[in-house]
C-alpha cells in the first residue's frame, strides 16, 4: 500500500471541480482514496481522518493532493489521471499576441464588458467582498455562495438599494432572468408568471410544474432563505417585487417561502398591494398547500386550466415491504421538507437532518430510525463533497444500504434535472433502483425537470422506469403514492 | 440614497466568480461568461477585506481619489538650492524612502549619505563621514516624502543641492526633486568618489543656476503635458525618460542660450541634459508625487499615495491611513545586469521612483515601452499583458496619459490595496538596480514587486478604521 500527500502551491481551483476531480482519481482500480482539495481547515481534517500527515504551517491558498493506493502502479496512474483532470479543470489562459490575462477581480470583470448580472459562488466567508464588488459595479448579483454572516447580507442588499439593482441570495441557488438560468435551473419557456423565492427547489419545482402545464416564466428571482428573517426584513423581495411590477412580460407575481417573520409578512403584503399586479403568497409548511396547489393557482391566476400532470406507471400490485418504514432521499431540501409535512400528517413524526418541529432529529451516524427522511443537498451532508445534484454518488450508497435495511418498507426519491446538474442523475441512480424493487423495496421518484433541460425529462423518466421506478412528476403526488404504498401502518413512531 | 431600479433584461454576458460548474451552465445556454481568475484574500486578510469592502465610504472615496489624481497639475515653477526652497539647514538630509536608521540603512544609502555629508564639507573623508553619520552628532536625516519631496534611489538631498519645484495650482501643492546626476558612478546609486563629488558641485554651480535662469526667464515648464508626450513616445516615465528629456531640453533651450552665461557652460549644461537619458525621471517624479498627494487624506479610500523604498524596507501609504507608513523588507530586483555585474551584487529594491508606479505609469504603463522591454528582462507580450493585468489592480484611468498600442486606453491609475490582496497581483514596478556595496553606482535594471505584507498591513489599518457594517 502506498500512501502520498503532496501540498502544491501556487493555483486555486473551486471546491466543486476538485471535488469531481477527487472522485475521479478515487474511482481509479486499487485507489483506496483519493482527496484532492484546498488546505482549508474542514480539508485539513479530512486529509487527516483519511491518514494523511500534513505539514503544519500549510496554507488555505495551497492545495493538497493526497492518494492512498494499493501499489505504486495505481499511485502512478492516479497521479496521471489526476493531471489531467486537473490541467481540464485549469481556466482557459488568455491566448495571443496582446490579448488581456483573466480578470482578478469581479470589478475588473465588470469593466471588461457589458456584463448585467453577477454570479458569485466563492466559498462563504469571502464572497461578501466579491459580491459588494459586483453591487458596486451596478449589477444584479445572485450569490450562491452559503455560509455568509448575516449581517453582511444586510450590508449587502442595502447597499443595493444605492446603485439600483438586486441581490439574490445569499445561498440563493435558483434563478432564471428573462429566459437565462443561473444556479440550478431548468429550461422553461418564457410566459407570464413572475417569481420571487426563498427556496431554490422550491422554486425549481414551480417552474416545472408550470412549464408542464404550459404556462411559462418571466423571471424567477431567488432572495435567499434569510431574507423574509425579521433581520433582513425582506429587503430583497421587495425590490424583487418592483422589478417584476416594472417587468412588462410579468402579469401576475408569485412569493414563495416559508413563512416569513410577522413584521416582514406584513410589510411585503402592504407592499405587493400596490404593485398593481395580481401577487400569490405561497407560504411552504405544514397547513400549507403544496407547490403543486400552487403551480395550480398561478395557472388558473393567468388564465389556463389546470391539470394534475401524469404519473407514469405504476408498479403492478406492488406494496411497501411489510412492516417498513418510509425512506426519503433527497437533493433538494424544499422537497424533502414537502414530503415530511405529508408524511407526518399521515404517519406522525419522521426521523431527519432537517427536521419539522416535532420531528425526529437524526443521530450523527446518519442511521435511519422508523420513518426517515435525508435532505443530502443539506450545508453539512456537502461540506468536503459534491452536491447530490451534481454527484449522486452518496445517494446511490444510501439507496444500497437502505435496500439492505429490512426495515426499509418503501423509498422516495427525488431527483432533480436542470442547469448545472449531474448530466444524467437517472442513470447513476439506476442500477441501485433496480436493485431496491428486486428486493421488494418499491422505489418513488419525484421527478423534477422539462421536456428542454439539458438531460430531458423524457429520457431521464425513461431510464428511470426501465429500473422499475414509480416516477411521479409532483412531489406531494410521489410522496402521497409512496405513503399509500407502505404497507399496513403499524409502522410506529 | 436609492438609486432607480436596473431593470430585468436578458442577460447577454454574466461575471462568474467561484465554482466554474456554474460558469459552464451559462457558456451551454450561449451567455458571454466573464469569469474571475479567483483566489481567496492574500495572508488571511478574508476578514479585513471585508470589513474594508462593506465600509460605505470607499467607492466614493477611491472616486474623489481618482478624480483628484486625475485633476492634478504638474508645472516647474523654479529651480533652487534646497536649502531655500525646503528650509533644509546644515547637517539635515532627507533620503528616499520610509525611515530608516544608520544601523540599517543599506549600503548605496550610506554611501549616498557619506557622499552628501562630504559634497556639504562636514568631514573630509569617506571614513570620517561614516564616522559622524554612525554617531548621528549634529547630522539628521528623514524621508523626502516628509517634505513633499521626492528622490530617485537613495534620494540624499542635502541644503545645498539644487532642486526643480513644481506646482500643482489646482491643488495648491508643492513637490521637489534634485537634479538627475546621470548614469554610473553617482551618488544616488550610493557612489562618492571624487567625480561624483565634482560633478554634483558642478551641478550646484553650473546647471543649476542655468536652469533657475531658464525657467525664471522662460516662465513655467508644463511638465504634465510632457509626461502625456512622453508615454505616447515609448518612455513608461521610469527606465525610459528619453523622449522626455528631449522635450524638457527643447522647452528650456532657448532660454538658456539666451542667459548670457559663459557658451562654454551653456554648451556643457546642454551636454549634460541630452547626454542623460534619465534627466527627465526628476521631473516626472515629482510631477507624479503632484498627483498622487492630491488624493492624500481621503476617510474610506483605499488607494495607494505612496510607494517607496530606502534598499532595506518598501514602505506605502494609502489615502485613507494619512501618513501612516507601511513597511515590510524590500525585494530584490530580478533583471539584466551592467557588465560583470550579477545577481550578488544587487541590492534590494530602493528609491522614491517607484511614485511613478503610484500615478499610473512606469511598470503600470510597461505596454507603451515595447523598447526596453528587454533592458530589464522582459518581453513584448509580457509587456502588454503586464499593463492590461495593472487596470485589474487600480481604480480608474488616466486620459492625459494615453497608451497608444493600447488604443490609446489611458494609464491604469490609483492603485487599491483591497484588489491588490484579493487578487494577489502586485503593482509592476520597472526600476534601476543599486549595488549592494556603498560606493559601487548602478548594476543593473530590471522588475520587481513591492512585498505582499505592505498591503497586508495597510488593509488591516483600513479595516480597522471602518465602521461596523
Amino acid at each position: 500500500m502506498t500512501k502520498q500527500l503532496q501540498v502544491r502551491r501556487g493555483s486555486y481551483v473551486d471546491s466543486v471541480t476538485l471535488m469531481q476531480v477527487s472522485r475521479r482519481v478515487a474511482s481509479l482500480p486499487d485507489v483506496r482514496g483519493a482527496l484532492v482539495a484546498m488546505a482549508t481547515e474542514l480539508n485539513l481534517d479530512l486529509a487527516a481522518s483519511m491518514g494523511f500527515e500534513v505539514p503544519t504551517g500549510t496554507a488555505p491558498s495551497e492545495m493538497l493532493v493526497g492518494i492512498d493506493a494499493e501499489s505504486e502502479d495505481a499511485l502512478a496512474a492516479a497521479l496521471t489521471e489526476l493531471e489531467a483532470a486537473l490541467s481540464q479543470a485549469a481556466a482557459p489562459s488568455a491566448t495571443g499576441f496582446g490579448s488581456a490575462p483573466a480578470p482578478v477581480t469581479v470589478g475588473a470583470a465588470a469593466r471588461r464588458g457589458e456584463a448585467t448580472i453577477a454570479l458569485i459562488s466563492t466559498p462563504g466567508p469571502f464572497a461578501f467582498a466579491d459580491a459588494v464588488d459586483a453591487v458596486d459595479a451596478g449589477l444584479h448579483t445572485m450569490v450562491f455562495s452559503d455560509n455568509v454572516p448575516v449581517e453582511q447580507e444586510v450590508a449587502l442588499k442595502r447597499r443595493a438599494q444605492e446603485t439600483g439593482v438586486l441581490v439574490m441570495g445569499p445561498d440563493c441557488g435558483t434563478a432564471v432572468v428573462g429566459g437565462v438560468g443561473l444556479g440550478f435551473a431548468n429550461v422553461v419557456r418564457p410566459g407570464p408568471v413572475g417569481i420571487v423565492a426563498a427556496s431554490g427547489t422550491g422554486a425549481q419545482h414551480l417552474m416545472t410544474l408550470l412549464d408542464q402545464a404550459e404556462v411559462g416564466v418571466s423571471h424567477c428571482l431567488g432572495v435567499g432563505g434569510r431574507d423574509l428573517s425579521a433581520e433582513v426584513g425582506g429587503l430583497s423581495t421587495l425590490r424583487a417585487l418592483d422589478l417584476l411590477a416594472d417587468d412588462e412580460a410579468t402579469e401576475v407575481v408569485v412569493v414563495l417561502s416559508k413563512p416569513p417573520a410577522a413584521s416582514v409578512a406584513e410589510k411585503v403584503r402592504a407592499h405587493a398591494a400596490t404593485l398593481g399586479k395580481p401577487v400569490l403568497f405561497a407560504l411552504l409548511g405544514p397547513g400549507q398547500p403544496t407547490v403543486t396547489d400552487v403551480a395550480a393557482e398561478a395557472v388558473w391566476a393567468v388564465g389556463s386550466s389546470w391539470t394534475d400532470p401524469e404519473p407514469g406507471p405504476g408498479p403492478a400490485g406492488a406494496a411497501g415491504r411489510p412492516g417498513g418504514y418510509l425512506r426519503g432521499l433527497f437533493a433538494g431540501g424544499t422537497l424533502c421538507d414537502e414530503a415530511m409535512v405529508l408524511a407526518t400528517g399521515r404517519l406522525g413524526p419522521v426521523t431527519s437532518n432537517i427536521p419539522l418541529d416535532g420531528g425526529r432529529r437524526i443521530g450523527d451516524d446518519l442511521a435511519s430510525e422508523g420513518h426517515t427522511m435525508i435532505d443530502f443537498g443539506d450545508d453539512r451532508l456537502t461540506q468536503g463533497r459534491p452536491h447530490p445534484m451534481i454527484d449522486g454518488a452518496a445517494r446511490v450508497e444510501r439507496l444500497l444500504a437502505e435496500t439492505d435495511d429490512p426495515d426499509t418498507g418503501v423509498l422516495l426519491l427525488d431527483v432533480v434535472l436542470g442547469l448545472g446538474a449531474a448530466d444524467d442523475p437517472a442513470g447513476e441512480l439506476a442500477e441501485a433502483v433496480v436493485r431496491a424493487t428486486a428486493a421488494g423495496v418499491p422505489v418513488v421518484v419525484s421527478l423534477i425537470g422539462t421536456r428542454d433541460d439539458p438531460q430531458g425529462l423524457d429520457a431521464q423518466r425513461a431510464t428511470l422506469e426501465r429500473a422499475g421506478a414509480w416516477v411521479h412528476l409532483s412531489n406531494a403526488a410521489a410522496t402521497t403514492a409512496a405513503l399509500d404504498l407502505l404497507a399496513t401502518p403499524e409502522a410506529t413512531a | 440614497m436609492t438609486t432607480p431600479l436596473r431593470p430585468l433584461t436578458t442577460p447577454t454576458a454574466v461575471v462568474t466568480a467561484g465554482a466554474s460548474l456554474l460558469a459552464d451552465a451559462l457558456d451551454v445556454q450561449g451567455v458571454t461568461t466573464l469569469r474571475v481568475d479567483w483566489a481567496p484574500p492574500v495572508d488571511d486578510t478574508g476578514a479585513a477585506v471585508a470589513a474594508v469592502m462593506g465600509d460605505l465610504r470607499r467607492r466614493a472615496g477611491n472616486a474623489l481619489a481618482l478624480e483628484r489624481m486625475l485633476a492634478a497639475e504638474a508645472a516647474l515653477v523654479d529651480v533652487r538650492p534646497a536649502a531655500e526652497a525646503l528650509g533644509l539647514e546644515r547637517g539635515q538630509f532627507l533620503h528616499a524612502g520610509p525611515p530608516v536608521t544608520w544601523e540599517r540603512a543599506s549600503g548605496p544609502m550610506r554611501g549616498a549619505l557619506v557622499g552628501a555629508v562630504l559634497l556639504e564639507g562636514l568631514a573630509d573623508t569617506p571614513e570620517a563621514a561614516e564616522r559622524l553619520l554612525a554617531s548621528g552628532d549634529g547630522v539628521t536625516w528623514e524621508p523626502c516624502h516628509h517634505r513633499g519631496a521626492v528622490g530617485p534611489m537613495a534620494g540624499v538631498v542635502s541644503p545645498s543641492m539644487w532642486m526643480f519645484e513644481l506646482r500643482d495650482e489646482v491643488h495648491g501643492t508643492t513637490s521637489w526633486c534634485s537634479l538627475n546626476e546621470g548614469l554610473g558612478k553617482v551618488l544616488r546609486y550610493g557612489a562618492y568618489g571624487a567625480e561624483v563629488i565634482e560633478r554634483l558641485r558642478w551641478m550646484n554651480a553650473v546647471l543649476g543656476p542655468l536652469l533657475q535662469h531658464a525657467v525664471r526667464a522662460g516662465g513655467p515648464v508644463d511638465v504634465k503635458a510632457i509626461v502625456a508626450q512622453m508615454v505616447q513616445m515609448g518612455d513608461e516615465g521610469h527606465n525610459r525618460n528619453r523622449a522626455g528629456t528631449l522635450m524638457f531640453l527643447r522647452e528650456v533651450l532657448p532660454a538658456m542660450i539666451d542667459s548670457g552665461r559663459p557658451t562654454k557652460d551653456v554648451a556643457e549644461a546642454v551636454r549634460f541634459v541630452s547626454g542623460n537619458d534619465h534627466f527627465f525621471l526628476n521631473l516626472g517624479m515629482p510631477a507624479c508625487k503632484l498627483q498622487t498627494t492630491a488624493a492624500r487624506d481621503i476617510p474610506g479610500s483605499t488607494v495607494v499615495t505612496v510607494m517607496a523604498r530606502n534598499g532595506t524596507d518598501f514602505g506605502i501609504q494609502t489615502a485613507g491611513t494619512g501618513d501612516t507608513w507601511f513597511t515590510a523588507p524590500a525585494n530584490t530586483p530580478e533583471g539584466l545586469y551592467l557588465g560583470s555585474y550579477g545577481p550578488d551584487d544587487a541590492n534590494p529594491d530602493i528609491g522614491d521612483s517607484a511614485i511613478t508606479e503610484t500615478a499610473g505609469i512606469g511598470g503600470l504603463a510597461m505596454a507603451t515601452a515595447p523598447a526596453i522591454v528587454r533592458f530589464v528582462g522582459g518581453s513584448v507580450p509580457d509587456a502588454l499583458a503586464t499593463t492590461q493585468r495593472m487596470y485589474d489592480i487600480t481604480v480608474g484611468e488616466n486620459p492625459a496619459f494615453a497608451i497608444p498600442i493600447l488604443e490609446f486606453r489611458g494609464a491604469p491609475t490609483g492603485i487599491d490595496v483591497t484588489s491588490v490582496v484579493r487578487s494577489g497581483v502586485l503593482p509592476q514596478i520597472n526600476t534601476g538596480m543599486a549595488g549592494r556595496v556603498a560606493g559601487t553606482g548602478q548594476v543593473g535594471a530590471g522588475l520587481v514587486t513591492p512585498p505582499m505584507a505592505c498591503f497586508t498591513q495597510a488593509v488591516r489599518a483600513l479595516a480597522d478604521r471602518a465602521p461596523a457594517l
